[in-house]
């Protein structure tokens, strides 16, 4: 049976089409990669369109896709908790941080902190935060990916993982940013058409009328499957939930990144506002997808395949479209992964290399040969680390690490970013502060909440009430940076910020 | 449209701006919030079925979705025309 793990000739020829596809483009991208600069951000030539793609497609990881897609026909409307979460982070990015920070920075969101502050200090800060999302987020990507591909190719796990860790180093390593970019482009286009097509195959078969859809999932099911279920039950969790998927969007490093790759701020916000659009409508269309599995395969046949549910997808599409859409699918589900990882090692890189080393290690003595030469580096120890925690994490839960890296990202590196941006008075002691305390605080409250007390180390008790930290960690990471600001105020640092506002809006060419 | 007549200094730019993201921000959260608060709060309420296969909860839910569009579109059309325009007026 489909999706069982067997071997799926035609899924492993699509899958291996994608990544000749993609190894084209980055043998092309090669040619355009000599300096930091491109490597780092293309070059800084994408247009608004293409970068909205490739926000798009940095963003939707296999978590989005598949899982939302499993949450939906397994619990009907909870699923469109997530979506709606995942989504308004980005208006956030757009209104307070995409044009600042495209104005006042070149390689990684740090830039934007230490153009102010005291370099090192803030990079080392901003160093630890980007680099416990980034590992939190990579764990999760490649021990999803080895899940995946085992089911649907019927690869072995550790086999998958490591072939996700080798061709992600390929385009990373030769292809840099440009690479990055187009495997991103055209995973989001392959991804958007695929959950297209197989949300009207669905829909042909309910006359195109969504509601006659839902209609036949609550004839099967009970009206139960339309209304709030038990994923949301304690009203402050939710709270702190929502707070971290929101926030956390505009704190993740990959995403801060890509809004160096374009001309300018004018450009950025474009961009995002095509991002926007589109994520938007692809979690509608999981909703589809998710009910259109629970009516036409039904939860029972789900369960068997994968008790997650993260198989819903690529079942239905067997079902509407025969075993060579089921492939077509499998693939568009590894490019997802694969388009992702390759964003997050990018920036990983860039934090290893420009921040720590060229800023902090060589006090910006560097030049850009040797700031390359560090960040191919960096990029070959970060997918090796990938590789090995993606094995030693084995069975871990997907959607757990996730929320963790946006709990660290909505903690540790958005309150810094925005009062960097919003707040004259910050200064090194208040920026620094806040990121240890928002990194400790996120990391601390998860072990001590009933997910790792109870869920993991099967105690009767734990100390912290909530699955989520955000509602704590968030305001207290705010709350640390005003207070440690305010009771040593530093003139100088006040004045650069003002010095540095018109940059802020016009950008560092006049 | 009317002439902008607002002072072209730094000053009254960054304010507008601001303002202008800040009202959006506190906008957002207080769609979605709204939306997380009634999900937690009033199931019952949200579970109210108001056509065959369509829920209060679902059309709400849709609807912030929508909502993060509306709210995108106004500021790139604030921005594109008041913001870049007075941005020019201080580059000259």
């Amino acid at each position: 049976m489909i999706g069982t793990g067997e071997p799926n000739a035609i899924a492993i020829g699509f899958f291996l089409g994608f990544i000749v596809l993609s190894l084209a483009i980055t043998v092309w991208a090669a040619r355009k990669t000599h300096t930091a600069d491109q490597f780092y951000t293309a070059g800084g030539g994408v247009t608004a369109l293409q970068n909205g793609l490739a926000l798009a497609g940095d963003f939707m990881s296999a978590a989005s896709f598949l899982g939302i897609a499993g949450l939906v026909a397994l619990s009907g409307f909870d699923g469109l908790i997530y979506s709606v979460g995942w989504l308004v982070g980005w208006p956030v990015v757009l209104f307070l941080i995409a044009e600042p920070l495209r104005n006042l920075g070149r390689y990684t969101f740090a830039d934007v902190v230490a153009a102010r502050l005291r370099q090192k200090p803030v990079r080392v800060a901003s160093a630890v935060g980007s680099l416990a999302v980034i590992t939190f987020y990579l764990i999760a990507q490649m021990v999803g990916a080895g899940n995946l591909i085992r089911l649907l190719f019927g690869l072995p796990y550790e086999f998958a993982v490591v072939i996700v860790g080798v061709v992600m180093l390929a385009y990373v390593l030769f292809g840099g940013m440009t690479a990055t970019t187009w495997v991103q482009i055209v995973k989001a286009v392959l991804l958007l058409g695929g959950a297209s097509l197989l949300a009207l195959l669905v829909l042909a078969r309910f006359n195109f009328n969504p509601l006659a859809l839902f209609s036949e999932a609550a004839r099967q099911y009970g009206d139960g499957v339309l209304s709030p279920g038990r994923l949301v039950t304690d009203p402050v969790d939710a709270i702190s939930l929502g707070l971290a998927l929101m926030l956390g969007t505009a704190g993740l490093p990959h995403i801060l990144m890509r809004f160096y790759t374009v001309r300018d701020a004018r450009t950025a916000r474009s961009s995002v506002a095509y991002a926007t659009v589109a994520i938007g409508f692809f979690y509608l269309l999981t909703f589809i997808l998710g009910f259109g599995a629970m009516v036409i395969i039904g939860r029972p046949a789900i369960t068997q395949v994968d008790a997650g549910g993260n198989m819903a997808a690529p079942l239905l599409a067997a079902a509407v479209g025969g075993t060579g859409f089921f492939g077509f699918i499998s693939a568009v589900a590894f490019a997802t992964i694969l388009a992702v990882v390759a964003g997050l090692t990018l920036s990983g890189a860039a934090t290893l290399s420009h921040d720590l080393w060229v800023n902090v290690v060589r006090h910006g003595q560097s030049n850009s040969r040797e700031e390359l030469l560090v960040a191919r580096a960096a990029t070959v120890a970060l997918a090796l680390v990938a590789i090995v925690l993606g094995i030693l994490f084995k069975g871990q839960n997907v959607a757990y690490m996730v929320g963790l890296a946006f709990a660290i990202a909505a903690s540790a590196n958005f309150p810094v970013l925005v009062l960097s941006i919003f707040w004259s008075r910050l200064t090194t002691a208040g920026a620094q502060a806040s990121t240890f305390a928002g990194t400790i605080a996120a990391l601390g409250l998860i072990w001590l909440s009933p997910a790792i007390q109870i869920d993991v180390l099967k105690n009767e008790t734990a100390w912290f009430p909530l699955r989520n930290p955000g509602v704590v960690s968030i305001p207290l990471a705010f709350a640390v940076a005003i207070v440690v600001s305010l009771l040593r105020p530093v003139p100088e640092e006040a004045s650069r910020f003002h010095a540095l506002e018109r940059r802020l809006h016009l950008g560092a060419e006049d | 449209m009317a002439p902008d007549t607002t002072p072209h200094t730094l000053e009254a730019v960054s304010a507008a701006r601001w303002r202008i993201a800040l009202s959006l921000t506190v906008a957002m959260m207080a769609i979605y919030f709204g939306f997380i608060l009634l999900v937690a709060f009033d199931k019952p309420l949200l579970g109210r079925v108001i056509a065959p296969g369509l829920s209060l909860g679902m059309l709400l839910g849709v609807l912030v979705i929508v909502s993060a569009w509306v709210l995108t579109w106004v500021y790139v059309r604030w921005a594109n025309t008041h913001y870049d325009s007075r941005l020019g007026g201080l580059r000259r």
